[in-house]
């Protein structure tokens, strides 16, 4: 199966996007212009403003479920660790609530698999036949500042391992300091090694701190063709948030207005509840449309996400408040 | 729908808000509502009653009673009675009141919401995240004021029983900003909810109840206009307090004229929403949802009018209507919608009319393709572009969901846009060059700017007009003003108006040589249009000289003059300290001349004549020293930002001065009036007015810039009522008889100026003849909101 494809197995009519490059240009950067009082006032007045309930309630978790990169990037991961979250990805969802959910004939599946590059391999084995995509984090992950050439091998090294999404780091240096060039440059030379893996592009907004900081980035890491934009590696002292969200969003939205292109969005890092993932799935129908609603162009990068959401389904079709250990670990 | 369809379509689907004890609650009410009169609930005597609908279904929620002449008496009279007990009560004992309504608002506060959403129409998410939240607010924030009044507001005292009427588009919370601080200063009331939307307000009197709060402190009236009206004509009641149309607030300004009673008045707008070319532009599209798309519209301070620079207009215009298709509308108990249903039938007609006019003269309508829901009372939002300032619909306050779009190209004329209406409510600046929006909402002719935002309220943020807009401000220490008095005006005097003495006929004193004194505009010395001259008498009747006879074309005249001096607000304070201390310097310098002056139009010997003289050098030195320490406030909101209160002149003010004190009198009037940037067009004492028409002589010398004073002499009721009728002139003060300041009342209707009529004897001699009363009432507060964050 083509490689750009695969991923979409359970969306068959929704291909993956491809973001080609375009020529750095600073316009769109210093034009920038963000206002963090109205992003917070947006983002807080809506949880306010829209809420799904019932079956749509259901349904919705059920998408956030599809829409999940379930992820493992610790220190003490092993090979055993790796196969247990794939299968854990195979089925995310208890047979018996699946089909209680009414979705007994659908292939239910997480998004994709996050490891480090080490594990690519294994996973793409465990995976087999899944259509469920390896992604692997890049570039020197989280840090992002080993020299270019390790990162571009790094990418090199987990695309021929199987790797089918590229999670690379940015050095936020560039950002600190405002060579939006030498980003440019870095993002667009990570984009060629990928080759034709899909590229997501952590800006680690944790560290760029401003929100006007995160816009300028997202406009150059989308003009180096970046297919997703990524908050956080996870690591960083303030993860996804829906004020950057929205920031990032925009940008997306704004860069297919200028350009035509598409491109996906993942929040990452402390998304861990049910409730969490419906605000940012609401956020997303809002600003961007029913088309970010899909694994193709939305992920969130979680560990913990699945849990709750499975536990909330078990709830949606007992009535009883559900156990953890009702669930199966990943 | 199956969770394998809606997986394929990811629609929002029903989230029902339960009506359930929202409507068990109004089925208690009876058949027929009854009134809250002195603690107890009480059939109308008028006997009428009328239906109350639910404007999203259409179905009847129940039956409002009518309340009558007789039960506003009753109402008033009960109030009466209650007021001297509430207001000897320690502020304490009255914050305790207050801070137990505030608590059981918030422990009934999904009830409030609901009953609120389904009575008015208006989204739950809006009842439950702002209305009541905001309503909880201003009682803590009150009660506070209750506890601090002994000692911050020592020198003032209750006004007695309030009148109060408020409108149907925040119930409520309306309530709240009219009880909440007439309570806290003990004021006993008498509230008229809205026709549409009277149930909250009771629900809000059980809670009175529950609140152990007095009997007869707290009045709830029901009924329609004959109802307010019969409160705003009611001789028990000290001040009436409205919130609703400009027209309305009119005819109670007429209605009221020379009554004694105070008023304030919140009226209508059409508020400019400015966006710059260096705006988020997401942000300021998502500022308009929450300006005109905020309870459908239906907000008197809403931004309507959309002004974009020309540059983004494009642009902007292109992302707001693609906002406009994820707007929901429909079922105002449903917790995802966005906009409710029109509160009444007849409203919605109104809009309707509106924009077929507005597309009739030219404009292009935007509606989102969504659909409507097929029954019930409501109206999509709606964006016209291409409309001009001449066109209808950006002049008339709509009062729905209706945005009007204009462009404009420099910030100059973004501003002359934006005060190019008769109102002058709110306003809203987005861009991100704070230097540009700092610049600009000082200019604005509005009570409330918001700077990156929109309809952001606090019970600690003033919030009220300029214009004809209305005046007075709810809310904050400014809003206390309006429901208190200075403790000195009980034991006050009314003025007796001496008639004048039979003149003799002598020849002017040849002891100096004879001077013609003429009128003062423009910083120039005027004869008076019409030719003719009045004398001025000594008591005994001698003629101490002449001055000009001024008339309305000469208050036309001084209006023009005062109106061109517009640097006179933007000098800096300590440039107008500078030139009050210099006038008192030079009137130092002739202070024999004008004791001299002053002896002999009065009779006082002449050590007295001095003591004017010298008083009148220190107050003008008092206002020196004013001019640049009666300084605003720096509020903080809860968010994360801060809203300063800026005290800013009222722009033209007519001053028909006390006619006892012809020197000190006009000195103590003129003098806060200028030091606070107004220009002034003054008639002096008639009796004295050698001492006004001397003293411009001393302007002359003192580098007052041309047009800041302008001086008519004349007869001063009838020049009095002239300033009134002169829509130009932003305030008028009349000192003097209660005849003519009920006339004065009467006639500033025109374009709502604010008025300060004082028909009682002030010591201006002592510490009443100046401070910071004079410099409140030469101020309006304008409350600028800046959020910040990076």
């Amino acid at each position: 199966m083509d490689m750009k494809h695969k991923a979409a197995a359970a969306f068959a009519n929704q291909p993956q996007p491809y973001n080609p490059p375009v020529p750095f240009s600073l316009d769109p950067v210093e034009a920038v212009r963000v206002n963090l009082s109205a992003a917070e006032r947006r983002t807080s007045a809506l949880a306010g403003r829209r809420t799904v309930k019932k079956q749509w309630q259901a349904a919705w978790l059920v998408r956030a479920l599809q829409c999940i990169d379930l992820t493992t990037l610790n220190g003490d991961d092993t090979a055993g660790r790796v196969r247990r979250l794939c299968a854990k990805a195979r089925q995310p969802l208890r047979s018996d609530l699946q089909e209680a959910l009414g979705l007994g004939d659908r292939t239910i599946t997480t998004g994709a698999i996050c490891v480090y590059h080490r594990f690519v391999a294994t996973a793409v084995e465990a995976l087999q036949g899944s259509g469920i995509p390896v992604a692997a984090v890049s570039t020197g992950f989280p840090a992002g500042l080993s020299p270019l050439e390790t990162r571009l091998k790094e990418i090199e090294a987990s695309v021929a391992d199987g790797a089918e999404e590229i999670d690379i780091v940015i050095t936020r240096e560039h950002v600190l300091t405002g060579n939006w060039q030498a980003l440019y440059d870095e993002v667009r030379a990570c984009k060629e090694a990928c080759g034709p893996a899909h590229m997501k592009t952590i800006l680690a907004t944790g560290d760029l701190q401003t929100l006007r900081n995160v816009a300028r980035a997202s406009w150059v890491a989308m003009m180096a063709g970046s297919d997703f934009i990524k908050t956080s590696t996870g690591k960083e002292g303030t993860n996804a948030t829906l004020p950057v969200t929205l920031v990032m969003i925009r940008a997306i939205r704004d860069y297919r207005e200028m350009t035509g292109h598409v491109v996906g969005y993942k929040p990452a890092g402390g998304i861990s509840t049910a409730k969490d993932a419906l605000a940012y799935l609401a956020l997303m129908k809002e600003e961007l449309g029913n088309d970010w609603l899909q694994p193709n162009l939305f992920r969130f990068g979680a560990s913990s996400l699945l849990a709750d959401i499975e536990r909330q389904l078990e709830h949606y079709v007992t009535g009883r408040y559900a156990a953890f250990s009702h669930h199966a670990m990943a | 729908m199956s969770i394998a369809e809606i997986l394929d379509t990811m629609e929002y689907g029903p989230a029902p808000e339960s009506d359930k004890e929202a409507l068990a609650w109004i089925a208690g009410l009876g058949d027929e509502t009854k009134l809250f009169i002195g603690g107890q609930w009480k059939k109308a005597k008028s006997g009428e009653s009328f239906e109350t609908t639910s404007p999203a279904s259409g179905k009847v929620l129940t039956r409002l009673a009518q309340a009558g002449t007789a039960d506003v008496d009753a109402a008033v009279k009960a109030a009466s009675k209650a007021q001297p007990g509430w207001a000897a009560l320690s502020g304490h004992q009255r914050a305790r009141y207050l801070y137990a309504l505030a608590r059981l608002i918030q422990r009934h506060s999904r009830l409030f919401a609901v009953v609120e959403s389904l009575d008015n129409g208006k989204p739950i998410r809006e009842t439950r995240d702002i209305d009541i939240p905001l309503v909880a607010r201003h009682f803590y924030h009150h009660a506070g004021w209750a506890q601090l009044m002994d000692s911050e507001l020592a020198e003032r005292e209750p006004l007695g029983v309030c009148g109060q009427i408020i409108p149907w588009n925040f119930p409520l919370l309306m309530l709240s900003w009219k009880i909440a601080p007439a309570i806290a200063l003990g004021n006993t009331v008498v509230l008229k909810p809205a026709e549409y939307t009277s149930l909250t307000a009771l629900l809000f009197a059980e809670m009175c109840q529950k609140a152990g709060l007095p009997e007869g402190v707290v009045n709830i009236v029901t009924g329609d206009g004959a109802t307010g009206e019969a409160i705003v004509n009611h001789p028990g009641i000290a001040k009436v307090a409205f919130t609703g149309s400009t027209e309305v607030g009119r005819h109670i300004r007429e209605a009221t004229a020379g009554s004694g009673k105070s008023l304030t008045l919140e009226l209508g707008g059409k508020s400019p929403f400015i966006v710059f070319d260096d705006a988020d532009m997401d942000a300021a599209v998502e500022g308009v949802v929450d300006a005109i798309w905020f309870n459908q519209g239906q907000v008197c301070c809403a931004g309507s009018r959309l002004l974009v620079q020309e540059s983004v207009e494009q642009r902007f215009v292109a992302k707001l209507i693609a906002r406009m298709e994820t707007l929901r509308v429909g079922d105002p108990l449903d917790k995802a919608i966005d906009i409710g249903a029109i509160v009444h039938p007849v409203q919605l007609k109104r809009i309707r009319e509106l924009v077929e006019i507005g597309v009739k003269e030219g404009a292009e309508l935007h509606q989102p393709k969504a659909a409507m829901p097929s029954k019930g009372c409501f109206y999509p939002p709606t964006l016209l572009t291409g409309v001009h300032p001449a066109s209808t619909v950006s002049r008339v306050e709509i009062f729905g969901p209706v945005l009007v779009a204009t462009t404009f190209r420099t910030p100059a004329e973004a501003v002359e846009l934006a005060n190019n209406t008769e109102y002058g409510l709110a306003a809203s600046i987005w861009s991100e060059t704070l230097s540009l929006a700092l610049d600009i909402a000082p200019k604005l002719k509005c009570g409330v700017v918001w700077v990156n935002g929109t309809n952001m309220f606090d019970a600690g943020v003033g919030f009220g007009g300029y214009k004809e807009s209305g005046f007075g401000r709810e809310g904050g220490r400014e809003g206390l003003a309006a429901y208190s008095k200075p403790k000195w005006l009980a034991r006050a005097k009314p003025i007796a108006e001496k008639p004048a003495p039979q003149t003799g006929g002598d020849a002017v004193s040849t002891a100096f040589i004879d001077r013609t004194a003429k009128l003062y505009i423009g910083g120039k010395q005027a004869r008076p249009d019409g030719g003719y001259s009045r004398p001025v008498l000594s008591p005994s009747g001698a003629l101490v000289g002449e001055v000009g006879e001024g008339n309305r074309k000469d208050i036309r005249n001084a209006v023009e003059a005062a109106r061109k001096a517009t640097g006179w607000a933007a000098a800096t304070e300590h440039n107008r300290a500078q030139i009050l201390y210099y006038v008192a310097e030079n009137l130092e310098a002739r202070a024999g001349e004008f004791a001299d002056r002053i002896a002999a139009m009065t009779g006082r010997r002449k050590p007295e004549a001095a003591k004017e003289v010298a008083a009148s050098v220190s107050r003008l030195f008092s206002y020196g020293a004013w001019a640049d320490k009666f300084e605003g406030a720096v509020h903080k909101p809860p968010l994360r930002g801060v809203a300063l209160a800026m005290n800013e002149p009222l722009g033209t003010v007519g001053i028909v001065c006390p006619d006892a004190w012809g020197l000190l009198g006009f000195v103590s009037t003129v003098a806060p009036a200028i030091a606070m940037g107004n220009r002034v067009v003054v008639v002096p004492s008639s009796s004295q007015a050698l001492a006004a028409t001397d003293f411009y002589q001393v302007l002359d010398t003192s580098d007052v810039p041309a047009g800041v004073v302008n001086i008519v002499t004349g007869d001063r009721d009838a020049l009095a009522l002239d300033i009134a009728r002169h829509d130009e002139v932003d305030a008028v003060w009349y000192f003097g008889n209660q005849a003519a300041a009920a006339g004065v009342e009467k006639a500033s209707g025109g374009n709502l100026k604010q008025v300060w009529t004082e028909t009682v004897q002030r010591d201006w001699l002592s510490a009443q003849g100046e401070g910071r009363e004079f410099l409140a009432r030469a101020t309006q507060v304008k409350n600028i909101w800046v959020p910040y964050g990076e």
